[in-house]
């Protein structure tokens, strides 16, 4: 019998996406469909004066024009996770309106929206409102916005703070420990901030069925459950059971399409008002403008050791910028997706995190791939490097003396942390001594030298992360300030004939779900993978859900699914046991039928399949049919680790630099399909090292944005990118069915400091000690001439 | 990314075209590849009414030897510069600059009348035409006239071109040797500092492109050759205005244009 769970089984979504026939919203067009452009600000911080729209109005097609003024969005869309202050003050939580009307926050914020028969004459239409602003000063740098006299981007606070936060270990004790320890590292440094650049651009078709009173809103979003959930109960006030929300393919997210914007909300409105479907589809420029971003950090930090090499006492203190408004998880993203990871995988004693966050005239920042933990493990990664390299050790040694022994969370507990998890389970000794022979550590070394010798510069760089995936159970997150369950819903429709339809609230925007979850129902039950399709994206097909993000589906979603395939097979065997006339105790399930032990009396899953729709001959008191649904409700995150050694040579005369080679030896507990694991790696490699050396979103000091375009946006490329070389030690997670971990930020996360690591290694001889991502050229021949 | 409404007209000739602008002004715009063109439309920079395709005219699309000199039709794409063998074999540094244009989908539309007209400070080819002394040759309704390398480049997206004149071809004197080197820019590929050298003799030409607001003769450097790559240092020497952006500043920019300098004589 085959079995699928732990092949490199070709993904079945990739025949429709490698024909083109991948079913986008963009594509979608329904009958009598309208079109619509978005009036923007061009200014960062502008009262609007007037707003004109007759020309526009009197333009070829156009169906309406709603501003501000019009009674959308009164209640604005709101944040999903409430962080107070330490004082106990609560989270300043401004009102985020579907259109601005007097004030305007951030360059690219819509005033108007502009809708037309067709998208030509909605753009032409658009460019003949008038709007009147007068422009005012902004502040875009979260240290700044906290600067007394800075320009308040909401009047109604004293100042720009949202919320500040605080986690770990008391701050004074912390102090004393640093004070008195035998060397102190010390960084400050940006967490720059990226756009998270997905390939399919946000889109978005509303469309009101006058007949019935229902909304369908076709989304390209992460999680269609909890969009509806927002628009019904909190922006629109209209009845959940009536709107219907449709995400079908969807081309990435990165985590920019987990979150309920504003023209959602507002084409939902507009298409009850008018009658009639409405379509929206971004283009690159807007996405750069207005899709969330993510990081931005700036960020000043100590690490204090003793002789020996021992962390005693760790001290951060970072300004997390939060933009204009607060997207969906925002102050998540800083705090408890950030602090809580400040441990790392050392034992460190003593750690002390201090945040305050800030609004600023910019878009929105957000989780985007990792949220909040690529921060931690970048601070964390660079600060070892940092004072190994200050205090004369080999950094794989110095990591080797601070990791926290390994622990299988069964037999050994699972490890307390100071800064409030308890990882479930981990052997971070493996994974580095892994990848320093997948590297050839040793050798490298006296290649560098012999390469030094000769002027070429070259450089390795090692990071060991750690992160938490499927954050959970609800109660906890609930008592830490989200607003939302994080559990998963993951159905299993047994049909008549023994074909299986699954249905969950993940949702796939180029993970694979679509294969991966067919191969371990297919496996759990004994059928062929053809026998299993996986349904996903629809509010209507499915009960409910809360998407796919933070690593989060097949640990949270996998296992629910697997809740629903154990009572399919429990009930299952009730039938079974009656048609074989045998006790239920002495059946057992393998390879697709229930056979009584010790005998070659069986029944195949098919029959029983058939049984119980056709229950002619079926155990009294048993309702008929074969179909479960189940939520699952974590008892912790996962927390997959990895070593990730970059090795980099710097042109001496430029500052450019060459990536050579990149090594990855992940553990993300077991593996379903190591194919897509290696993709999930790659890809999220090919980030990091975008981050490390090629990304930023600027704006400049008046608030517009000097990197909206590819022109002026660099994203890697393929021939910036070497082999990635991938491997992996298995450490299941304890608590989860699958035993599995998470794969999808891994990358991401543990690709940046590594490659910056590497760099500064390569420059360490001519005293460089740090160079501010991204490392451009020329940052990097800048820092060389110091 | 929807451009505003424009009509679209083929011409057959240069005469044709030449009458079309005329007839149309301000309102008209010449496209060959439409890869400079057609993102400004898309983008709403650029909002000309008439679009007149000049990429079927006869004769405009040729690369032939005459004496001395390669001509190449102003509508030659910038694959065929890399593969036509007349150009690899007697304006080498030409192919060099066409294989670095942006991706193969750019070189297979963009043309070189097209990057001239354009003359984006930071293309390539200006720095070729420079090194190699190329002259431009335009049309208008006053009949067809040259123009100088040198004399060409005024200013950014400025040429000496007239209202109403098209590139009809450009005339490369053919020359023994010469290199084209290109530091990218990380996020558009276009040059941050391209250089061409071309040995003449004794002698180096220059062309220096990315660096400054207009491309320029680096003749400060061609002066002060004895040789060896050391007259690099020269390479922004009189350059008054060094472009300056996140990617590179005037200091970074200047300190480029001396290695890449240095790196084309070397490569010569
Ligand atoms: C993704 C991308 C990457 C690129 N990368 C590079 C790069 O690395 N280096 C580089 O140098 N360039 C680059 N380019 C620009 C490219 O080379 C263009 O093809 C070129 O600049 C314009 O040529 P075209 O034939 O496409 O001109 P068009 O876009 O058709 O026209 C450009 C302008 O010139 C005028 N014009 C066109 N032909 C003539 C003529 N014969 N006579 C008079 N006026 C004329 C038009 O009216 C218009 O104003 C890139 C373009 C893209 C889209």
């Amino acid at each position: 019998m085959e079995t699928f769970i732990g092949k490199p089984i070709k993904r079945r979504e990739d025949a429709r996406f490698l024909k083109g026939a991948g079913r986008y919203t963009d594509d979608i067009k329904l009958p009598k469909m309208t079109h619509s452009a978005f009036v923007r600000s061009p200014y960062a911080h502008a009262n609007v004066r007037s707003i004109d729209t007759t020309e526009a109005n009197k333009a070829d097609g156009v169906v309406a024009i709603y501003t501000g003024s019009d009674s959308c969005g009164t209640f604005g869309v709101p944040c999903g996770w409430q962080v107070d202050f330490k004082n106990g003050e609560t989270m300043r939580e401004p009102l985020h309106p579907l259109l601005a009307k007097d004030k305007i926050k951030h360059v690219g914020e819509a005033v108007a929206i502009v809708i037309a028969e067709t998208l030509e004459q909605a753009r032409d239409a658009a460019e003949l409102v008038q709007v009147d602003y007068e422009s005012l000063p902004a502040v875009t740098d979260p240290r700044k916005a906290m600067e007394p006299g800075a320009p308040l981007v909401h009047e109604e606070w004293p100042d720009n703070a949202s919320f500040d936060w605080c986690i770990g270990n008391d701050r004074a004790e912390v102090e004393a420990a640093l004070d008195s320890a035998h060397y102190v590292t010390e960084m400050e440094f940006r967490n720059q901030r990226l756009a998270p650049n997905a390939i399919e651009p946000r889109s978005y078709i509303a469309d009101y069925d006058v007949n019935s009173g229902k909304w369908t809103l076709y989304t390209s979003t992460q999680n269609p459950h909890l969009i509806r959930l927002l628009l019904c109960a909190f922006v629109l006030g209209i009845p959940e059971h009536k709107v219907r929300v449709v995400s079908y393919d969807v081309g990435g997210g990165f985590g920019s399409k987990i979150y309920h914007y504003t023209e959602e909300a507002l084409l939902t409105w507009a298409s009850k008002e008018i009658g009639r479907p409405i379509k929206w589809t971004s283009d690159r420029t807007e996405a750069f403008l207005t899709d969330a971003h993510g990081r931005d950090h700036v960020v000043k930090s100590k690490m204090g050791f003793d002789k020996e090499g021992k962390i005693v006492a760790h001290l951060t203190d970072e300004f997390c910028a939060m933009g204009a408004y607060l997207s969906t998880f925002a102050p998540a993203v800083p705090t408890y997706l950030h602090g809580t990871l400040f441990q790392g995988v050392y034992t460190t004693p003593l750690i002390h995190l201090n945040v305050t966050a800030p609004f600023t005239h910019t878009v929105a920042v957000d989780a985007y791939r990792g949220a909040g933990r690529p921060e931690a493990t970048y601070l964390l990664e660079r600060m070892i490097s940092k004072a190994a390299k200050e205090m004369d050790i080999d950094p794989a040694d110095l990591r080797f003396k601070n990791f926290i022994p390994p622990f299988d969370g069964v037999n050994e507990p699972g490890y307390q942390t100071q800064v409030a998890l308890q990882y479930d389970s981990g052997n971070y000794h493996g994974v580095l001594k892994r990848g320093l022979e997948m590297l050839g550590y040793e050798d490298f070394r006296k290649e560098q030298a012999v390469a030094r010798a000769s002027g070429k510069l070259l450089g390795v760089g090692i990071s060991t992360y750690i992160e938490g995936c499927g954050i959970a159970p609800s109660a906890v997150v609930g008592s830490l300030g989200a607003r939302a369950g994080l559990y998963e819903v993951g159905a299993v429709r047994v049909q008549p004939t023994g074909k299986v339809s699954v249905f969950t609230g993940s949702h796939s925007h180029g993970q694979g779900h679509e294969t991966v979850f067919a191969q371990f129902v297919a496996d759990k039950l004994g059928i062929p993978m053809d026998d299993v399709e996986i349904e996903h994206g629809d509010t209507d097909q499915v009960a409910f859900g809360m998407g796919t993000y933070g690593s989060r589906s097949l640990s949270v979603g996998g296992s629910a699914i697997i809740k629903s395939v154990e009572k399919i097979l429990e009930k299952g065997a009730k039938i079974a046991a009656h048609k074989l006339e045998a006790a239920e105790e002495d059946l057992e399930y393998a390879e697709g039928k229930w056979t009584v032990k010790g005998t070659d009396k069986s029944v195949s899953f098919g029959d029983v399949s058939l049984t119980a729709y056709v229950p002619h001959d079926y155990p009294e008191g048993l309702e008929p049919g074969l179909d479960f649904s189940s939520f699952y409700d974590p008892t912790n995150f996962t927390y997959p680790f990895g070593t990730h050694i970059a090795v980099v040579e710097v042109d001496s005369d430029t500052g450019k630099v060459t990536l050579k080679r990149f090594v990855a030896c992940d553990d993300v507990g077991n593996v379903m399909n190591p194919m897509i694991v290696d993709g999930q790696i790659q890809g999220g490699v090919v980030q990091g090292v975008g981050q490390a050396l090629l990304e930023e979103v600027i704006y400049d000091e008046s608030g517009q944005m000097l990197s909206g375009s590819y022109m002026d946006y660099a994203m890697p490329r393929a021939d910036d990118i070497p082999m990635i070389e991938t491997d992996r030690t298995v450490t299941p997670c304890p608590h989860n069915p699958l035993g599995v971990k998470g794969a999808g930020e891994a990358g991401a996360i543990g690709a940046t400091p590594a490659v910056v690591n590497a760099v500064v290694d390569a420059l360490a001889h001519l005293g460089v000690t740090d160079i501010q991502m991204p490392l451009t050229p020329q940052r990097v021949w800048k820092a060389m001439q110091n | 990314m929807i451009p505003a409404k424009f009509d679209y007209i083929k011409a057959a000739t240069v005469g044709e075209a030449i009458n079309l602008l005329e007839e149309h002004g301000f309102d008209a715009k010449i496209v060959s590849g439409g890869h400079s063109l057609i993102p400004a439309m898309k983008l709403r920079l650029a909002t000309p009414e008439m679009l007149i395709d000049i990429r079927g005219i006869e004769g405009m699309n040729t690369i032939t030897e005459e004496g001395n000199e390669i001509v190449i039709g102003a509508n030659c794409t910038h694959h065929e510069l890399t593969v036509n063998a007349l150009v690899n074999n007697h304006v080498n540094v030409l192919s060099q600059a066409a294989k670095c244009i942006g991706d193969i989908q750019v070189r297979n539309r963009g043309t070189l009348g097209g990057s001239l007209a354009h003359a984006d400070p930071a293309s390539d080819y200006p720095a070729t035409v420079l090194a190699c002394e190329a002259t431009i040759v335009a049309q208008g309704k006053n009949g067809s006239r040259t123009i100088t390398a040198i004399d060409f480049f005024q200013g950014l997206f400025t040429t000496a071109l007239e209202e109403g004149e098209i590139i009809t071809a450009v005339r490369f004197p053919k020359v023994a040797n010469g290199t084209y080197q290109k530091f990218f820019q990380s996020a558009s590929r276009f040059a941050v500092v391209g250089v061409a050298a071309v040995k003449d003799g004794d002698r180096v030409k220059v062309g220096v492109t990315g660096v400054a607001g207009v491309p320029y003769r680096a003749t400060a450097v061609e002066n002060a050759y004895d040789g060896s790559s050391a007259c690099a240092a020269h390479a922004v020497e009189g350059v008054d205005d060094v472009m300056s952006d996140h990617f590179a500043d005037e200091e970074y920019r200047s300190h480029l244009a001396k290695v890449y300098v240095k790196r084309a004589l070397e490569a010569l």
